[in-house]
């Protein structure tokens, strides 16, 4: 009986085209959500248990990790796949999956089911959901908000002993440190000691090849030192910008960390590697993405007291990688309406809140603005300071030869130790140019 | 399955069985109607699945089409992408790092799978279950154990470091197989020695086996000493067999993929870039479709080409 | 493996020189099986016993890695977990022990029937129209037979990259992009060359009076290819299916351009099992034992037609 009321129903909504804002909910359905591999996707797995419970909608996921995630579902989208019915797309995507069509338009229906942008932090809203940038054309809900970050072990920097050596070396107290300077005296003062009979090192740093992660660590140097993308008068032009002497210097700098600081083997590392090693007690500091904190705060091992955070230091200015994803509607889903339904349930400011608190970081003012907040998790006042100094990577619809060039010239220049850091820089604009120009931009 | 036909029964059995109607129909259908019925299926799906997107890779690339942007205008570009491909440094670099696999692979898999070969060749008690157990490395999946090794190499975790550090003194964690610029090429090439040297082991087996006992029975006879046995009977007549898993082994690390893709991705830099994996990124990465179609046919034209060559060589051995 | 074992009588090789040849391959071969065992120990580790350093070689043994295979899991709070109802279940009491919840069942069970039903399905379909194929190549003159048999072969000289590219244009056209049926096709016609090749090989050595007898006695040239031929080449017809099913079973890289995951095979999965942060080696170990165990029985049964199979039939012994 339930079977044959679900099939009326799907003839229903399909004779009768219903609008989204009254979906035929159809019994025992099921729509696939795709998102990458990490934490805060199976926390998001115990939160959908409620709106499957509340919809009789079913929910299949399909995760993919980081180094393989891009690849994977920009293939799929490239392909009018039909595996995914909503998808936590990466920020950069946006440009190409909203010109080419592959994420449905979400005005109209924001605005029939009275979804305001104005209730989401509006760096999260700027990174994740518009195309043009600073236009009100929404393509994604702000699903999950993020940035590059630190966490170090507390108890290690409040040995007196550690902290008596480290004030005779650098005339300082062993703590957060405020620069990336400071950073890279700490990373050094750990690197090579004996703690607890083990041998540690400095820091966990990016330096992946495959996807994007020595990008997203070089930039979280790049930014503090001044680095920009382009002109801010003159869009894309870079020369003077890309290559400036602050980008330079920074560049050098994260050479310079990467050579002094990290484990050996370091080579390959993102986000995985650099957890493991955290996690393992081989390093005193690890930069990651704070999707990770929660988990790591409440991990047995180097969790709890054993765990300190900070925001990305600055030097000459402030700045941090902006992470984090939009949740946004697939064009060629045969589910759309269960699927945006998922979305109304999901801005919902309990749900949202049940969000945070599984796990997951919430966009939402009604969340992150509560007085409250900056004291429900070690880690949320870090948070909202660098979600205030984000700056993001290119998300033109070519963001993938753009990043490719720049995975291939600062992971030959940083690891692979070929030419200096000014012809790193130099190559890249030649390749980005390349690549402004094929798209008639430049 | 050796046993003869008795010819009897079975036209008895067949004429019981076979309608005359149908045996009739049946019958009509000459043989060149049977060749042809029993050969089309597959001619055509061959032509399906790969004349056709043969033909329209060419057609390609010649083009600066790119699949992730449908509503983009294809422009054609002429000899453009051949122009820039043969041009670029970085396909260069590709091709180079290309050749380092194939060759050292090559060398590494023929020698230690010929003196395998050779030393089974002695019969022991067991060599069958023992070559059963070399064996088994090529039949896994490149991929799925490309992967594990990813994890034995790592320094401080994994197997492989403790392994040579137990044999030669060195600290586990002095060197890095995947990481260092140095090492990686040679990581990627102890992992298909492992794999396939077994496949190369059981060709040169084939070809030692292949020699007829009269002729060491000749050389004994001429008072040949073992070492001179060796160099003009056993190696020279083994030859064509280790000429042809050259070919096999070479064509197929020609077009690696999956192992080198898994284990370094193609770093540290682009050390172990690959040209498979560099055809990887400009198509499905960069989805510069046009670029990567021409890059494609150069490839398959490389190694068409080199391997007419390579079997040509191979028959004037053969001959002699 | 065996052989023909000809009569040595001078060449016989002598005691000591044996011995020594079996000391060295035993010892190549227990060398050749340490990553395997490798694999194998670390699915019976605990995560933190598999990134331990150094590597632990006496270990509690333990089925986590299993469990984590088939499950997905969250790490919450001890008041979160207190909410829940008590674990149900073997995994799940192993997740709660590490302040986890286990959320859903992973991925690896329907991408592992993914890889049997692709790999049987491309397999019945190429031994079936490599039997045919090579049957009409066999026994007839067919025009251009040498160029038809070399072009069958070519194709598998493409780089498979370069085939993926113009397939997934096409399979995005129509609609077989993430698809069984898909791939299927795609791993028949990568397959069909290698069985055409193989079984003609097989074809060949059955000797052409049997079927003209029978065909003498009244049989039409299908049926004696139904009774007479295909019980013959039994032998081959079964060692051409395995080799192909090894081929469809091991295949990566279209899978890994070309499905996402209606479709997906282990092998592109089994490298992206991650656990919570880092890899989880013990469950990517795991996979990988429970994958690699069909192709070791396959090994085994196959090991008398290995080098036709691996050398396309060019040497037969």
């Amino acid at each position: 009986m339930k079977k044959l009321i679900a099939g009326a129903g799907a003839v229903a909504a399909a004779l009768l085209a219903t609008p989204a804002t009254t979906p035929a909910m159809a019994q025992g359905k099921t729509i696939t959500l795709c998102w990458a591999a990490w934490d805060p996707a199976n926390a998001l797995v115990e939160l959908s248990k409620d709106f499957t419970a509340k919809s009789g909608v079913n929910m299949k996921f399909e995760f993919v990790p980081w180094p393989n995630f891009a690849d994977r579902m920009l293939n799929e989208l490239n392909s009018k796949g039909k595996l995914c019915d909503l998808i936590i797309g990466d920020s950069q995507w946006i440009g190409g999956s909203a010109e080419n069509g592959h994420y449905v338009k979400l005005n109209e229906f924001f605005d029939k089911n009275g979804i305001k942008m104005s209730d989401f932090m509006s760096a999260t809203v700027t990174g994740y959901s518009e195309w043009p940038k600073g236009t009100p054309n929404y393509w994604a809900l702000p699903a999950m908000g993020d940035a590059l970050g630190w966490t170090y072990r507390k108890d290690w920097f409040a040995r007196p002993d550690l902290q008596a050596a480290f004030k005779a070396k650098y005339n300082r107290d062993l703590a957060a440190p405020k620069t990336q300077s400071e950073l890279k005296d700490i990373a050094e003062f750990f690197q090579g000691r004996e703690i607890d009979g083990k041998k540690v090192y400095g820091a966990a740093i990016f330096t992946e090849r495959g996807s994007e992660g020595i990008t997203m660590g070089v930039n979280n140097a790049l930014y503090p030192f001044g680095f920009e993308y382009q002109d801010p008068k003159k869009p894309y032009a870079m020369d003077g910008f890309v290559n400036s002497a602050d980008a330079i210097k920074g560049l050098e700098f994260y050479k310079a960390l990467y050579k002094c600081c990290t484990p050996p083997g370091y080579t390959d590392a993102y986000m995985q590697e650099g957890l493991d090693a955290f996690k393992s007690g081989q390093v005193a500091m690890q930069m990651n993405w704070f999707a990770f904190f929660p988990g790591l705060a409440k991990d047995e091992k180097v969790g709890g007291d054993r765990i300190g955070f900070f925001v990305n230091p600055g030097e000459k200015t402030k700045g941090s990688q902006l992470g984090g994803q939009g949740l946004s509607v697939v064009a060629y889903s045969n589910n759309k309406n269960e699927a945006l339904e998922y979305i109304k349930w999901f801005a919902q400011p309990d749900v949202q809140k049940k969000w945070w608190s599984l796990g997951g970081y919430s966009a939402a003012k009604s969340v992150l603005e509560d007085p409250n907040f900056p004291k429900t998790a070690p880690f949320a006042g870090d948070f909202l300071v660098a979600m205030g100094q984000v700056k993001d990577f290119w998300a033109e619809p070519s963001y993938a030869q753009l990043l490719l060039a720049m995975q291939k010239r600062v992971h030959d220049y940083v690891v692979a130790d070929r030419g200096t850091a000014k012809e790193a820089l130099d190559a890249l604009i030649a390749d980005w140019k390349k690549v402004f120009k094929d798209d008639g931009k430049l | 399955m050796n046993g003869t036909l008795p010819p009897k029964s079975l036209a008895e059995r067949a004429a019981l069985a076979t309608p005359p109607t149908v045996a009739m129909r049946v019958r009509g259908l000459s043989d060149r109607a049977v060749a042809w019925i029993f050969i089309a299926p597959t001619i055509v799906l061959l032509l399906a699945i790969n004349i056709f997107p043969l033909i329209w890779t060419i057609q390609l690339s010649f083009t600066n089409y790119r699949a992730n942007r449908p509503n983009a205008p294809v422009r054609n570009v002429g000899i453009d992408n051949y122009h820039s491909i043969l041009t670029d440094p970085d396909i260069w670099a590709a091709m180079q790092a290309t050749a380092h696999f194939v060759f050292w692979t090559i060398v590494l898999q023929t020698v230690i799978g010929f003196t395998l070969a050779w030393l089974i060749d002695r019969k022991f008690r067991g060599h069958g279950f023992w070559t059963t157990i070399i064996l088994i490395p090529m039949m896994l999946s490149p991929a799925v154990v490309g992967n594990f090794w990813r994890f034995l190499y790592q320094p401080q975790i994994g197997g492989f470091n403790y392994f040579v550090s137990f044999f030669t003194g060195l600290p586990p964690s002095s060197f890095e197989m995947i990481g260092s610029v140095k090492l990686a090429p040679w990581a990627i090439v102890v992992v298909d020695t492992w794999m396939w040297t077994p496949y190369v082991m059981l060709i040169c087996l084939a070809g030692l086996r292949s020699i007829p006992d009269y002729i060491y029975e000749a050389a004994e006879v001429d008072r040949a000493s073992p070492l001179r046995q060796f160099w003009s009977i056993t190696l020279p007549m083994a030859l064509p067999f280790i000429m042809l898993a050259v070919l096999f082994r070479g064509i197929e690390n020609f077009k690696m993929f999956d192992m080198v893709n898994l284990l370094t991705s193609g770093g540290p830099g682009s050390t172990t870039e690959v040209a498979s994996i560099t055809l990887k990124r400009e198509a499905f990465e960069k989805w510069r479709t046009g670029f990567s179609s021409a890059f494609a046919i150069i490839l398959f034209v490389t190694v068409f080409g080199l391997a007419n060559i390579y079997v040509k060589a191979l028959n004037r051995v053969k001959q002699r | 493996m065996t052989g023909i074992t000809t009569a040595h009588s001078v060449v016989e090789p002598g005691a000591r020189s044996r011995r020594i040849a079996a000391a060295v391959v035993v010892v190549y071969a227990v060398l050749t099986m340490l990553p395997l065992v490798w694999i194998f120990m670390t699915s019976l580790k605990t995560p933190p016993d598999s990134i331990s350093y150094p590597p632990k070689i006496v270990f509690q043994p333990t089925l986590e890695g299993y469990c984590n295979l088939f499950t997905t899991r969250s790490r919450q709070t001890a008041e979160y977990i207190r909410s829940l109802p008590p674990p149900s279940g073997f995994c799940e009491q192993i997740a709660r022990d590490r302040n986890m919840v286990v959320v859903s069942a992973s991925n690896y069970a329907p991408r592992f029937v993914n890889s049997l039903i692709i790999a049987f399905g491309s397999t019945f379909c190429a031994v079936t129209l490599g039997t045919l194929a090579a049957y009409g190549f066999s026994r007839f003159k067919v025009p251009l037979a040498d160029d038809l048999l070399f072009f069958i072969l070519s194709t598998r000289m493409m780089p498979p990259i370069a085939v993926a590219i113009p397939i997934y244009l096409m399979y995005r056209e129509l609609g077989l992009s993430d698809t069984k049926l898909g791939m299927i096709l795609l791993y028949t016609a990568v397959n069909v060359s290698l069985a055409v090749w193989l079984l003609k090989g097989f074809i060949d050595e059955i000797p052409r009076e049997y079927e003209e007898a029978a065909m003498i006695d009244g049989y039409t040239r299908l049926q004696s290819f139904r009774k007479v031929v295909l019980p013959q080449a039994a032998t081959g017809i079964a060692a051409t299916a395995i080799f192909c099913l090894i081929f469809a079973w091991n295949e990566y890289a279209f899978a890994v351009l070309l499905t996402s995951g209606d479709a997906q095979t282990a092998p592109p999965f089994i490298p992206i099992i991650i656990g919570e942060g880092g890899q989880d080696w013990p469950a990517v170990a795991a996979g990988t034992t429970l994958f690699l165990i069909p192709i070791l029985v396959f090994t085994v049964l196959l090991r008398k037609h290995l080098l036709r199979g691996i050398t396309f039939g060019a040497v037969r012994k």
